[in-house]
């Protein structure tokens, strides 16, 4: 029980820290010469992170057999959403100035745009069935609707490779990270890491 | 003869904000709860320091306000906010690296299609008499921009010392490329050195300026000292940085961006809000010091240079 609780508290403050370290920037007016696009990077590297993280507990599950990776996937996950929410809200308030013919015409002519939308979109049904009740009345559809996050996952870091200039390298280590967490979903992957677990416990 | 004067740079009927949409933008922010974290994300009250004092001072022999009377950019923006891949491709990476950089002694070469090639130390070209001060804007293909008050000479000044012949039909640009002054250039992010053209008559032309100073003093390392290219109506990536060599050639010279890919940056990139990056729209920017963004404006508001292209499609010769 105290070791779930310790997990649990970890979960949050990996949501909290961020959030307290970002409004910590804004008070001190710290965010550089050009503040927008500091805090659009910021909100956008932590969501990838944090989705990263939540798809990490899977496989941390198999490799460690314990259950508490698998009861921190929602507080996970919802911080996630939120700060994918907050980088949104960032790009329609500062650079759209909530213009929706101009989010219109972002959607259609920028890939990385759609992309990233697509993205929101999809997660955005998981926030709103997370809690028990939906789970609960959706029955094994829920686990259905819920594998939205991995083409979510992948639409996030395309998203983020597809506005780099030149640089690539940060947004390639996110996709590769992403790419080794989804091989690990499939099955042969997953079938020999619980014979390895199996053998090496026996 | 009848001598045009060019027209003062007044401010453009189309670019005063309508006063309704002035108040409003308060009311705005007000609204949403954002005022006071807008007025820290704009940095309102941060304390602005001048020219770094260990720099050494210009002096000029005229100021020109060329960027339609609006307020320059904070200093520590300018050096603090750069794209010089030579030395790390984040914004801040330059302020910290470019130190490495030895702009003394430095010297230009001048070849290719001209009568009078050779060589041209840096400081022949510090000489007060020759120098002036021009506030430009200066509007960068990632969509956000600048006002620097630059200090240098007209560029044709330059190169008509090495009186270029008829064949001379372009400018190519070459900065700087010592690995062991720039380190970041092992990763091999772009083909280095890093390399920049202009048509003959683009770079004749009066508002293309060679930058030596900033803000009264010489250029700091991570704004391409000791000498850079300031060509206010293109995209900032065409104002190369830390120049060590200049060549006249007949044909079209190789520039870096363009090589890498054609198809986002043109060969010409002259700001345009009506030919948007593959990848992002052209029609808006964000100043630094600002939150919203601000329409861009043709030929980044200098529109003196229009008769350059006339009869060009600028869709295609982007």
């Amino acid at each position: 029980m105290i070791r779930l609780w310790a997990w649990r508290a970890a979960a949050w403050a990996l949501g909290v820290a961020p959030l307290l370290y970002g409004a910590k920037l804004i008070l001190q007016s710290r965010l550089g010469a050009n503040p927008v696009e500091f805090l659009e990077h910021y909100t956008g590297d932590w969501t990838l992170r944090l989705l990263l993280t939540t798809l990490s507990m899977t496989p941390l599950r198999m490799l460690t057999r314990l259950t508490e990776p698998i009861r921190v996937r929602r507080i996970l996950g919802l911080w996630t959403f939120a700060f994918l929410c907050l980088h949104f809200s960032m790009y329609l308030v500062f650079d759209l100035s909530f213009s929706m013919t101009q989010l219109g015409e972002d959607l259609v002519k920028r890939t990385y745009i759609t992309l990233g939308f697509t993205a929101w979109l999809l997660l955005l049904p998981l926030a709103i069935t997370s809690t028990a009740g939906w789970q609960r009345r959706l029955k094994r559809r829920w686990i259905t609707l819920h594998r939205f996050i991995y083409p979510a996952a992948v639409l996030g870091a395309i998203h983020y490779l597809w506005l780099v200039k030149a640089d690539k390298r940060e947004p390639l280590i996110y996709l590769s990270i992403l790419l080794a967490l989804l091989a690990f979903r499939l099955p042969w992957v997953r079938i020999m890491s619980s014979w390895r677990l199996r053998t090496s416990a026996e | 003869m009848l001598i045009k004067v060019a027209h003062p740079y007044p401010i453009r009927p189309s670019e005063i904000t309508p006063e309704t949409v002035y108040a409003d933008r308060r009311r705005f922010l007000a609204q949403i709860g954002l005022a006071t974290a807008g007025a820290a994300l704009a940095g309102v009250g941060r304390a602005e320091p001048a020219a770094d004092p260990n720099l050494a001072p210009l002096t000029v022999v005229r100021k020109s306000e060329m960027a339609g009377g609006e307020n320059v950019t904070a200093y520590t923006d300018i050096t603090h906010y750069n794209n010089f891949y030579e030395f790390g491709s984040a914004k801040e990476d330059p302020a910290r690296n470019a130190g490495r950089l030895r702009t003394r002694p430095w010297s230009v070469v001048v070849d290719g299609e001209c009568e009078a090639p050779g060589r041209i130390d840096i400081e022949e070209l510090l000489k007060p008499q020759t120098l002036e001060e021009r506030i430009y804007r200066h509007r960068c293909v990632e969509a956000w921009s600048m006002v620097a008050p630059w200090i240098g000479l007209p560029l044709a000044d330059l190169l008509k010392r090495f009186r270029p012949t008829s064949k001379a039909k372009f400018v190519a640009f070459t900065t700087l490329y010592d690995p062991k002054q720039m380190p970041e250039t092992a990763r091999g992010v772009l083909d280095w050195p890093y390399r920049e053209g202009l048509r003959i008559d683009e770079a004749m032309h009066p508002l293309a300026f060679l930058s030596v100073g900033l803000y009264g003093r010489v250029l700091p390392n991570q704004d391409g000292a000791p000498l850079r290219l300031t060509v206010p109506w293109k995209y900032g990536f065409k104002s190369i940085k830390s120049i060590v060599k200049i060549h006249f050639a007949e044909r079209q010279p190789e520039a870096t961006w363009n090589k890498l890919a054609p198809g986002e940056y043109g060969f010409y990139s002259n700001v345009n809000p009506l030919v948007d990056h593959p990848r992002w729209s052209q029609a808006q920017e964000r100043r630094l010091g600002e939150l919203f963004k601000r329409k861009t404006l043709m030929f980044n508001g200098y529109p003196e240079v229009a008769s350059l292209y006339s009869g060009m499609d600028l869709r295609t010769s982007f």
